[in-house]
C-alpha cells in the first residue's frame, strides 16, 4: 500500500509526462505558474486530522489512489444529453474527464465581446483577462489541493462578461467523469470573469458515467466586478466512489452581487471550499447550500467571506440532511477587519439527523475586529419533528410518504432560492428520489 | 362503531385514564366534558394513536377492528380524524400538499382510485365553502403564522375534505372568538351526517350551544363520573365542576 508520500511523489512524477503533453503551449506565460505550483506542491503536504482545517475530514482513503492525470477521450451525445437542463440551449459547456469537448457543447459565437470557451483555447491565444485573473485568487501557496490543480492546468471552463453585457440564458458547464475502468485524476480549472454592471448565470454539474473510483480537483477563480451580478449554481453529483475536492474563491469588486448556490449529493469524500472577498464597499453575498448524505458518505463545506472592507452584506444559509452512517461537516468563517464598519453577516447551518449512526461536526467561526457591525450566526441539530410526524400520519400519511414531505419542507427553503425554475424541480425530485427507499 | 372498554392509560409512568367504558353509535354525537387534567384531551390522542401514551389495560374496537393494533396513519385510513387542540405547524409544507397526499392515501388504502389535481381542486373548494376559508391560506404552509381562528378552521377544513367516519374534536372551542366559534361549528355542523360520528372533547358549554350532542359524558380524574344528554351540560354550566367533585367524594 502507497503511503501520502508516495503518493504526493507519484503526482511529482506525473508532472513530467504531463509537461511534455503540453507541447507548444508550455512555452506560453501560464507555464511558469505551473512550475512554480509543482514545486510548492512538493513542499507542502497533504492534510491530515491533525490539521485544524481538515479535522473532522479524514482524507486518507483518497491518498490510496495513484490517480492517473487524465487524458482526452470523447462521450457520445446521446450519453450525456440527459443532463442537459432545458433552459438554456445555446450556452452549454461539456467537458469530459476535464477537457473541453467541442463536439457536444454548444456556444453561440460570441457577440458583444462575451466569451464563452474552453481555458485551453484562451491559453493557447494568450488571453490578456486569463492572464491577468489567472491563479490570482486561488493561491497555490496555501493550500496543496490547490498547487495540484494550478500545476496541472490544462483546461477548464472561461467565461468572460465585457462591462454593461447581461447574458440572459443561465451558461450550462457539464463535468462529466467516464473513467473506463481506469482510477484517474481529473482537475477542471475554470475562471468566470464580469465586468462594469455585467449579469450572468452559471450553472455546474459534476457527474458521472459509470462507477469507477476516480478523484475530481476543482479550482474555481471569480472575479465579480463593480456593481456586476453572479450566480453561480454549482450541482456535485458525482458518483458514490468518487473523490471530489474543491474549491471556489471569490474576489468581489464595489457594490457587486454574488449568489453562490451548492447542493452536494455524489461522492464518497467531497469538500467543497468557497472563499469570498470583498474588495470595496457596497458588495453582497449570499451563500447557500443544501447537502444530502446517506450511506458511509463524508461531505465538508468550509465557507470564508471576508469583510475587508465596509458597507458589505453576507448572508449564508447552508442545510444538511444525514443518514445513514454519513459524516457531514460545516465550517463558516467570517472576518471582520478593522475597517469594515457598517458590516451586515449573517450565518445559518441546520442539520437534521435521520439515523443514530449519522454525524455532523458544525462550527461558526467569527471573527470580528470592526465594532459598529452587525453580524450572527445559528447552527442547529436535530431530529425531524416527531410533533410533526404525528400530525401528518394522524391525517392519513404514511411513515415513509411523512418523512419524504417533512425532508422536503427542510431543504425547500434552501432550494426555492435558487431563481432557475427547471433547477429547482429537478432538485425536489432528487430530494424525493434520495429519501425514499 | 367505537367500543371502549375499561381503558388505563398512562403518560410518563403516570395513569392519566383510569378504566373507561364507552360507547358510541353510527350517527351520534357524543359530547365529553371535564375539568383541566381530568384526562379528555389524552382520550382524544390515544383514539389517534399517539405513541407517547401507552395503553396498560382495556380494549378500544373500532367497526369491528381492534383499534390499538392499527397505526396512526392506519386509523386515519379507517376513518378516524383528530382535530388537534393545538394545530401543528409545518413550515415549508403547503396545505393542498397536504391534503392531496392524505386524501390519495386514505383512497388507495380503502382500493379506491386516486384524484387527479382537478378531481382534487373541485373536491376541496366545495369543501371551502364549508368552513368560509380564505383561499390564499391553501397555498400557505400548513398553519404556518396562522390565527388562532384560522388554525381551528383548517382543522374543520381537513376534516371536511378527508370525510371521516369519526370526527374527535379536541378542545376546537379553545381560543376562539364568538365569530370563529360560530364559523367553525357551522362547519362541523353540516359535515354531520347518518353514517359519522362525532366524539366533542370540550371544557365548556359554550361549543355545545352549537353543536347540540346526543350524549353528554363527564371526565374526572380519569373516569367518566356521569353520563346524560345536553341538560347535562347545562346542570354543570349552572354548577360548576365542584357540584361533581362534591357528589363523587359523597358517594
Amino acid at each position: 500500500m502507497s503511503s501520502p508520500l508516495d503518493i504526493k511523489n507519484w503526482y511529482i512524477k506525473s508532472f513530467e509526462s504531463f509537461e511534455s503533453s503540453l507541447n507548444g503551449e508550455s512555452s506560453m506565460p501560464f507555464h511558469l505558474v505551473r512550475k512554480e505550483a509543482i514545486e510548492k506542491f512538493s513542499q507542502l503536504s497533504f492534510p491530515t486530522t491533525h490539521d485544524e482545517d481538515w479535522r473532522f475530514t479524514n482524507i486518507a482513503p483518497l491518498l490510496k489512489y495513484n490517480f492517473e492525470p487524465s487524458s482526452k477521450v470523447n462521450a457520445a451525445f446521446h450519453q450525456i444529453k440527459n443532463y442537459i437542463f432545458e433552459i438554456s440551449k445555446k450556452n452549454v459547456l461539456v467537458f469530459i474527464n476535464g477537457y473541453f469537448s467541442h463536439e457536444l457543447s454548444k456556444i453561440e459565437r460570441s457577440k458583444d465581446g462575451i466569451i464563452l470557451d474552453s481555458l485551453s483555447n484562451q491559453l493557447e491565444n494568450g488571453s490578456q483577462v486569463v492572464n491577468r485573473h489567472l491563479g490570482k485568487y486561488a493561491k497555490h501557496s496555501e493550500q496543496i489541493f490547490t498547487a495540484l490543480s494550478t500545476a496541472f492546468t490544462r483546461d477548464g471552463a472561461f467565461v468572460y462578461v465585457p462591462d454593461n453585457k447581461i447574458i440572459e440564458e443561465p451558461i450550462q458547464i457539464l463535468f462529466i467523469t467516464s473513467t473506463g475502468g481506469k482510477n484517474i485524476l481529473s482537475q477542471p480549472r475554470n475562471l468566470y470573469v464580469t465586468g462594469k454592471n455585467a449579469q450572468v448565470s452559471i450553472v455546474e454539474r459534476y457527474l458521472s458515467l459509470d462507477e469507477g473510483i476516480y478523484f475530481t480537483n476543482v479550482v474555481t477563480e471569480i472575479y465579480a466586478g463593480e456593481n456586476s451580478t453572479i450566480d453561480h449554481i454549482k450541482l456535485q453529483e458525482e458518483n458514490l466512489n468518487a473523490f471530489h475536492i474543491s474549491r471556489t474563491e471569490v474576489d468581489q469588486e464595489k457594490g457587486s452581487s454574488f449568489n453562490s448556490y451548492s447542493f452536494s449529493f455524489g461522492g464518497e469524500i467531497a469538500r467543497h471550499d468557497i472563499n469570498t472577498r470583498f474588495n470595496d464597499e457596497g458588495g453582497e453575498s449570499s451563500l447557500n447550500g443544501l447537502f444530502l448524505l446517506t450511506g458511509n458518505q463524508l461531505y465538508d463545506t468550509h465557507s470564508l467571506i471576508d469583510h475587508a472592507k465596509p458597507n458589505c452584506t453576507s448572508h449564508e444559509k447552508y442545510k444538511g440532511i444525514l443518514d445513514d452512517t454519513s459524516h457531514g461537516v460545516f465550517n463558516g468563517k467570517v472576518i471582520v477587519r478593522r475597517d469594515a464598519q457598517k458590516t451586515n453577516a449573517f450565518q445559518e447551518n441546520k442539520n437534521i439527523i435521520l439515523s443514530n449512526g449519522a454525524l455532523i461536526n458544525t462550527k461558526p467561526q467569527l471573527e470580528i475586529f470592526a465594532d459598529d457591525v452587525k453580524c450572527s450566526h445559528g447552527a442547529t441539530i436535530g431530529q425531524l419533528d416527531a410533533d410533526a410526524m404525528f400530525y401528518l400520519k394522524s391525517r392519513g400519511i404514511g411513515e415513509e410518504n411523512a418523512k419524504s414531505i417533512l425532508i422536503h419542507a427542510f431543504a425547500s427553503d434552501v432550494i426555492r432560492t435558487i431563481k432557475i425554475e427547471e433547477v429547482k424541480k429537478y432538485l425536489e425530485e432528487v430530494l424525493v428520489k434520495r429519501f425514499n427507499k | 362503531m367505537l367500543e371502549i372498554k375499561n381503558l388505563h392509560v398512562n403518560v410518563e409512568g403516570k395513569e392519566i385514564l383510569k378504566g373507561i367504558d364507552l360507547s358510541i353509535k353510527t350517527g351520534e354525537v357524543h359530547a365529553i366534558m371535564g375539568p383541566n387534567g381530568s384526562g379528555k384531551s389524552t382520550l382524544a390522542q390515544v383514539l389517534a394513536g399517539r405513541s407517547e401514551y401507552q395503553v396498560t389495560k382495556g380494549e378500544v374496537i373500532f367497526d369491528g377492528k381492534n383499534l390499538l393494533k392499527l397505526s396512526p396513519e392506519d386509523r386515519a385510513r379507517e376513518g378516524i380524524f383528530l382535530a388537534f387542540q393545538y394545530p401543528v405547524e409545518i413550515p415549508g409544507v403547503s396545505n393542498v400538499n397536504l391534503l392531496k397526499t392524505a386524501i390519495n392515501e386514505i383512497r388507495k388504502y380503502n382500493g379506491e382510485e386516486e384524484l387527479d389535481a382537478m378531481e382534487f381542486m373541485a373536491h376541496l373548494k366545495k369543501k371551502m365553502k364549508l368552513v368560509e376559508m380564505d383561499q390564499s391560506l391553501l397555498s400557505r404552509s400548513v398553519n404556518d403564522g396562522f390565527s388562532g381562528g384560522e388554525k381551528k378552521k383548517n382543522e374543520i377544513l381537513q376534516m371536511a375534505v378527508l370525510e371521516p367516519r369519526l370526527a374527535i374534536l379536541d378542545e376546537t372551542d379553545s381560543g376562539l372568538d364568538i365569530d370563529a366559534l360560530r364559523i367553525v361549528a357551522n362547519g362541523v355542523n353540516k359535515l354531520k351526517s347518518p353514517e359519522r360520528s362525532t366524539i366533542v372533547v370540550t371544557h365548556y358549554q359554550r361549543l355545545l350551544n352549537y353543536i347540540v350532542p346526543d350524549f353528554v359524558h363527564v371526565l374526572y380524574n380519569g373516569r367518566i363520573v356521569k353520563s346524560g344528554t345536553k341538560e347535562l351540560a347545562l346542570e354543570l354550566e349552572a354548577k360548576g365542576y365542584d357540584w361533581l367533585k362534591e357528589q363523587k367524594e359523597f358517594a
